[in-house]
């Protein structure tokens, strides 16, 4: 068959060795006829295919990749394209937040003896990407230089937290420091608007906890250097998800954690406040009230209101309280019920693929791959051992090119699929203001929709849907290829 | 007196037209549009807004690019013995001519900190040579500190000319353009800008109030010996860096950090050929001490921010006499966990017995 059109495009194929490429080469043997766009990789398995493998692809040229593998319960390792199918599938729903269009990447199942649907797939796969024409190439587009303020409504009330119970909380913790190697909390930083992580040893280390909306950081991400230890920890609500998350993937023990958790009101967007202040040279006093703080630096007070600098990720928060908690202190928060998007996810919905293109082309070009998203990530557990600096394989080059920064986003993000409890530490810890978070958040929500609103980080009992697969799934359906 | 100039903060697109028009690439700080103010260094287009405010990340990448192409190669096999394979290298620096405007002099003291290892050691690094000979630096003095950044703790200050070509001093009305080296002389009088002699007086104030402004600096000039002695306090180093997240963003973000990593990105026999990046590498990463063995010397965090600091302000002075940092703060301000280096290098120097090991 001629090629469609006469103009060949980039198309990757990725063929599991037992089926599908045994169904290509039926296709071949029996002479059908088959446009040549494809380029074929063959792969032991669709489950050995890393979603990096296509997002690599995609990056890096390809018009359209297409996955096909052992029919589902055919697979010669009894359950990899089990797995494979969840994987992908997440997948197709994260591609269009980094402005890629979905169509562009397709999965499927063909066996060996199906010459005949190979060469129908393969058709209608090319016809596809050739209807929808050359992708569009990262490097392209003129960056996004407006971006449209983010709507930040919250489904709580948001505050400081003033009214919480520290002083029995340092009570709690110093009542059960006897049989503990340390606890983690916050602690003044540099001035009294920076709040840092401390490592309560001794009685008198727990007079320096301090309670409030600078209390950002997320301590979870200590908690498997600590394994062996007997640590405690005091949690924000989501805080406390990311623990849940750890003891699910068994990285912590139960037995080993004690955790203290405060409700919490919102936690102020620093990057925002400092935005407030301009330039200063000293923080000479920070004052709270029930509502914001009022930052006096160099003599001249400016007042933050919570409703209007709390972190994004504060405005949906449905977990203010601990999931789970040995000791529990202050008033629970009440949340409204009810759908709702968060603000950096709003944002990217609110563009069209092409603007999103242009987004991230514009984001990512400032990034410089310090990987403070990576080490402050509760859930990045490979740290020295990332596939960001293997060079063996050598899947990220050294570049520095836009392309190469979101390749890196997408594996965090896709590593991260049914894992991510929103912390959004990636996104504050970005020392360069990139939204982050988004990608995240959409992995979030592929996951929700797919795997009947699973939310990571609630149930220490419950298997990461990732680590899993169903063999009939309630929500992914079989595509048509007629 | 130096050669001085003055410009009207409306004045100041012509000027960088003028820089252009030279043949120079123009860096300029560019406020990013995000939800978090970051400032970077762009290359200037007309009609491009820019700002004079203290870039998030320093100019480092117009002498020492965040990746560069060293060598660029490509192998092919001889058709009459295929055993035999040539390979062609292109490996000469490229440099644009660059005028870096509006740094400051803490950034513009952090290339003359990057000078000596590259260009007064045993081996002038060709590469670095070529971008250093071709750049220009216009600092903008501050006129106040701010709360992370501590210059004059380490030999600088808000108005010290070390590093810069040309040294600007925001005065009321605009800016007093004053040249440092033959190099900032020679643009300053190729330009039309008006003579700005007469405002000096003014400028000297200005000076005057930014130094005062200033929160004492502590002695800390024995930093080298003390902190050579705290090398095996790992107690010390663990105290220090147990908030420590080992990313990299301190190195990354740092105007006098020049470590790097050499990798071939090779495409073998394919025509396109391959090249040999350099690329920043960063202290704080596993990788950056991991042998070919597979050994690790520096297994923990704390073993990694002691290098970083004592590197800083201990070997570094030890082997060039100052200190390999210029105090812009940036390791602090951009730490996701608010690790203050001063705090170490203070503790240091407080630390009464150095543990012996």
């Amino acid at each position: 068959m001629p090629v469609l059109e006469g103009k060949e495009l980039r198309i990757v194929g990725f063929l599991c060795n037992w089926c599908s490429y045994g169904g290509a080469d039926t296709a071949g043997v029996a002479r059908a006829t088959q446009p040549t766009d494809l380029r074929i990789i063959r792969v032991p398995c669709s489950g050995r295919i890393d979603p990096l493998f296509i997002v690599k692809a995609l990056l890096n040229g390809a018009d359209g990749v297409l996955v096909s593998g052992c029919h589902p319960r055919d697979c010669h390792y009894a359950a990899g394209n089990f797995y494979a199918r969840r994987r992908l599938e997440v997948l197709k729903q994260f591609l269009p937040v980094l402005g890629i269009d979905d169509r562009r990447f397709e999965y499927t199942w063909v066996s060996a003896s199906e010459g005949q649907r190979w060469q129908q797939v393969v058709t209608v796969f090319t016809d596809r990407i050739h209807k929808l024409g050359p992708a569009p190439s990262l490097e392209d587009p003129e960056p996004l230089l407006k971006i449209a303020d983010m709507a930040l409504t919250s489904l709580r009330p948001l505050g400081t937290g003033q009214a919480s119970a520290l002083g029995e909380l340092k009570d709690a913790i110093k009542a059960k420091l006897p049989e503990l190697d340390m606890v983690l909390g916050w602690g003044e930083g540099y001035d009294a608007a920076h709040t840092v992580p401390i490592f309560m040893k001794k009685p008198e280390d727990v007079d320096k906890l301090v309670w409030g909306p600078f209390n950002v950081n997320n301590l979870a991400v200590y908690l498997p250097s600590f394994k062996g230890k007997k640590v405690g920890i005091v949690v924000k609500g989501c805080d406390s998800r990311s623990v849940v998350e750890l003891l699910q993937e068994k990285l912590i023990r139960r037995e080993d954690v004690t955790i203290f958790a405060m409700p919490c009101e919102g936690t102020l967007d620093m990057a925002r406040v400092n935005q407030g202040l301009g330039r200063y040279t000293k923080i000479d006093k920070v004052e709270y009230d029930e509502a914001g703080v009022t930052i006096t630096a160099d003599g001249k007070p400016t007042r933050f209101c919570m409703t209007d600098y709390a972190q994004g990720k504060c405005y949906g928060c449905t977990t203010p309280s601990a999931v789970l908690a040995d000791t529990r202190l202050g008033v629970p928060a009440k949340v409204e019920a009810g759908p709702y998007t968060p603000p950096e996810l709003a944002l990217l919905d609110s563009m069209s693929l092409e603007e999103r293109m242009a987004f991230w082309r514009g984001q990512m070009d400032r990034c410089l791959r310090c990987y403070a998203c990576r080490n402050a990530c509760p859930m990045c557990v490979c740290r020295d051992f990332c596939v960001s600096d293997s060079r063996d394989p050598h899947w990220m080059t050294q570049d520095d090119s836009v392309k190469e920064k979101l390749f890196f986003q997408t594996i965090h993000a896709m590593h991260l699929a049914g894992r991510c409890t929103g912390c959004g530490e990636c996104q504050r810890a970005c020392p360069v203001g990139i939204p982050i978070l988004a990608l995240r958040q959409q992995i979030g929500r592929a996951v929700g929709q797919l795997f009947d609103g699973y939310k990571s980080g609630i149930n220490a009992e419950a298997v990461p849907p990732l680590l899993g697969y169903e063999v009939e799934e309630k929500n992914i359906h079989e595509r048509d290829w007629k | 007196m130096s050669m001085t100039r003055f410009v009207t903060p409306d004045g100041l697109p012509a000027f960088l037209a003028f820089l252009s028009q030279q043949g120079n690439r123009v860096l300029v700080p560019v406020e990013k549009p995000a939800a978090k103010r970051s400032i970077v260094f762009e290359p200037w287009r007309e009609g491009m807004p820019f700002t004079l405010e203290k870039a998030t990340v320093p100019a480092k990448e117009a002498v020492l690019p965040q990746s560069e192409t060293l060598v660029r190669y490509k192998k092919s096999r001889d058709p009459e013995n295929p055993s035999r394979i040539s390979m062609q290298l292109d490996d000469k620096p490229e440099a644009e001519a660059t005028v870096v405007f509006a740094t400051r002099p803490c950034d513009a003291r952090g290339y003359a900190i990057l000078d000596r290892p590259y260009l007064k050691g045993p081996f002038a690094d060709p590469y670095y040579k070529a971008r250093r000979e071709a750049l220009t630096v216009i600092s903008l003095t501050c006129n106040s500190g701010c709360n992370t950044c501590f210059c004059h703790w380490v030999g600088g200050g808000p108005t010290s000319p070390e590093g810069s070509d040309i040294l600007m001093t925001e005065i009321e009305g605009g800016y007093v353009l004053q040249g440092i080296t033959p190099k900032g002389e020679e643009l300053l009088a190729a330009s039309t800008l008006e003579d700005g002699a007469d405002r000096f007086s003014k400028v000297e104030e200005v000076r005057k109030a930014a130094w005062a402004s200033l929160v004492p600096a502590p002695n800390i000039k024995e930093a080298p010996e003390k902190l050579a002695a705290m090398f095996t306090d790992v107690e010390f180093w663990q105290d220090q860096t147990d908030r420590c997240l080992s990313c990299g963003a301190c190195t990354y973000f740092c105007p006098t950090c020049y470590c790097f990593n050499i990798t071939d990105e090779g495409e073998g026999l394919s025509e396109k050929g391959g090249r040999r990046l350099r690329s920043w590498d960063n202290c704080m990463s596993s990788l950056f001490t991991r042998e070919a063995s597979g050994h690790n010397p520096r297994t923990i965090k704390a073993f990694r921010m002691r290098n970083r600091v004592s590197h800083k302000y201990s070997t570094y002075p030890e082997n060039w006499g100052s200190f390999s940092c210029s105090g812009c703060g940036r390791c602090i301000s951009n730490c996701p966990v608010c690790l203050d280096i001063r705090a170490i290098v203070l503790a240091a120097l407080e630390a009464k017995q150095p543990k012996a090991e």
